[in-house]
């Protein structure tokens, strides 16, 4: 079976979710091969192969964390000449998409990002996305070279299939486009002790209607209640009462949990293409024509400050 | 200091948009207009030029005849001039396709920087920018909320995956910034009536030495095999808070076995 590259996405080897669903995505199109950059691969190894990597292809080269995406573009553009992969798939995001962007130009491939969905067809991967703020779902596949596809987070739940990978040191040219951006700094953001949004299988996010920075932490008390990332419309963001990292739209973050609790929220359509593929969705809302009850698989038309503290208390209750 | 900075004609997001039977974007079904995220593209470019009076900024798009209505609404926030590559060989392109085109006129007309949105907001890919850096051989300092150039040194912050990052690259560069990089002007009226006098230069591919076979439908690395609208969700149940709302939203997140 050929090869599937996978692109590691990791802090310091500490592998992030969304690896281990490319991983899982490639065992349905061939054997994968992780592509590790940077220190770290040691305490990376295991769980890579806990998910089915055959191989670890491991550079561990300064120019990694010196400059942006480019020296990831010369590792995966020289591995794939060194390997012939039947795919490279690597995480949807701003990093992800440009190193694919430009791994699929220079070597004349075809290119399908932020697949929700990747699976085997008679002439290659077939991709699903979801189009025009995810009213649309969209089967694609590539018709030249090497299918280089960006997957979103959650797009698979990741299995376990263990093997006992080869790791490979491999030596990169590192090419003048390798040297053109320099990382001046990298402030890693607070993470605090809830999910990642992107990850997260419970998503609460609050909106106008939060009225205030302050009253954020109604919308955090809730989140820890369910065990869920806390998420915030545009209008939130805009208005300084919670931090960008956080917003869930078109031009944020765009997420698919399995719950998502929409507070305060109207719904506009940038709202909207951030999460309306959730599984199941709830809202509270005190206006009874927001657009958000569109998509609500439950809502509560009233004030968010009686309901919400009134759910917290009886999800307490129902647990004790 | 040469400023091209591309924006895209693109179908209202807050339409109701679809796909043509061949796959493509619909563009006859809803209006079009400006790209929101291109605003703020056009935004940094004007901001630039105010404190560098040899700045000269050219507004750049590929597309149909009605995509000289971007160019146009560009105008009249500010700039000096633009270009509309024009030709009916380039219909379906891909990002590969998008990018030649763009990248040949952006050659041909000369630059110090190119200024780009983060994505469109109709194919939403947001390579473009990266594609035209590989092209053109020259840094891409992109996805950024705050830039400044000093000493034809481009620096700015990139909000990135988990980590704020600060880039820095040498002019010449492609730029791409995000809706977080400082809110659009509105045009004026004054800006408006001085945008018609702007010159808008028209070009085809035969202008920028680009065959039909690499670009449009022919040129495509990849196809569209279904496109299909994505059934309603099902009607859930809506209830006013008479006093136990949270009570029953617990009931119902019981049921779905998320308590």
């Amino acid at each position: 079976m050929a090869e599937i590259l996978v692109l590691v996405d990791h802090v310091d080897g500490a592998v992030r979710k969304p690896t281990l669903e490319l991983l899982t995505l490639a065992r349905r199109l061939g054997e994968p091969s992780a592509v590790f950059l940077g220190p770290g691969a040691d305490s990376a190894t295991e769980v890579l192969g806990r998910y089915g990597a055959r191989k670890v292809y491991v550079v561990d080269a300064p120019e990694v964390d010196e400059y942006l995406v480019t020296p990831a573009v010369d590792t995966l553009t020289q591995l794939a000449e060194r390997t012939g992969p039947a795919a490279i798939l690597l995480p949807s995001g701003p990093d992800g998409k440009e190193i694919a962007a430009r791994v699929a130009l220079r070597l004349g491939s075809g290119l399908i990002t932020d697949a929700v969905d990747v699976t085997a067809g008679p002439e290659g991967p077939v991709t699903e996305q979801s189009a025009f703020a995810a009213t649309y779902q969209v089967t694609a596949h590539v018709t030249q070279g090497v299918p280089v596809i960006t997957v979103k987070p959650n797009a698979a739940a990741p299995e376990a299939a263990p093997a006992d990978p080869v790791v490979e040191k491999q030596d990169v040219t590192f090419g003048p486009a390798s040297h053109a951006v320099r990382v001046l700094s990298r402030t890693p953001r607070e993470r605090g002790d809830r999910p990642e949004l992107t990850e997260a299988d419970v998503v609460v996010s609050g909106g106008r209607g939060v009225n205030g920075a302050e009253n954020f932490a109604l919308i955090e008390r809730v989140a820890d209640a369910l065990g869920a990332a806390v998420g915030a419309s545009r209008a939130a963001v805009d208005a300084g009462w919670y931090p960008h990292s956080h917003q869930v739209g078109q031009t944020g973050t765009q997420v698919s949990p399995q719950l998502y609790l929409a507070a305060g929220i109207s719904g506009a359509i940038q709202h909207r293409a951030g999460m309306q593929t959730s599984k199941t969705i709830v809202a509270v809302n005190k206006d009874a024509d927001a657009p958000i009850f569109e998509l609500a698989d439950h809502g509560v038309v009233g004030d968010l400050f009686a309901v919400l503290p009134q759910l917290v208390d009886e999800i307490e209750r129902r647990r004790s | 200091m040469k400023i091209v900075v591309c924006v895209k004609h693109v179908p209202d997001a807050t339409a109701d948009r679809t796909f043509s039977e061949d796959g493509t974007t619909d563009r006859e079904a809803v209006d079009s207009l400006l790209s929101e995220l291109d605003e703020y593209a056009v935004e940094q470019a004007l901001r630039l030029s105010e404190s560098d009076a040899d700045a000269e900024i050219s507004f750049l798009t590929v597309g149909p005849d009605d995509a000289r209505d971007a160019l146009r609404k560009a105008l009249a926030m500010g700039g000096d001039a633009a270009i509309h590559v024009s030709d009916e060989d380039i219909e379906g392109s891909d990002a590969f396709g998008t990018s030649l085109v763009l990248a040949k006129a952006i050659e041909r007309h000369g630059f110090d920087l190119v200024l780009c949105g983060m994505a469109s907001t109709d194919g939403s890919m947001g390579v473009l920018p990266a594609l035209l850096a590989e092209r053109l051989g020259v840094p891409a300092v992109t996805h950024l909320e705050e830039l400044a150039i000093e000493d034809r040194t481009v620096t700015g912050r990139r909000e990135g995956e988990g980590a704020t990052v600060r880039i820095q690259g040498a002019l010449p560069a492609v730029v791409s910034v995000t809706d977080r990089s400082g809110d659009a002007r509105y045009p004026s009226f004054k800006g408006i009536m001085a945008a018609k006098k702007k010159p808008v230069e028209t070009l085809g591919l035969s202008d920028l030495g680009i065959e039909a076979a690499q670009v449009g439908r022919a040129g495509a690395r990849s196809a569209v095999d279904t496109a299909t609208r994505r059934p309603p969700r099902a009607k859930g149940e809506i209830v006013a808070d008479e006093g136990t709302g949270g009570i029953g939203l617990a009931a119902f997140l019981t049921t779905k076995k998320f308590i």
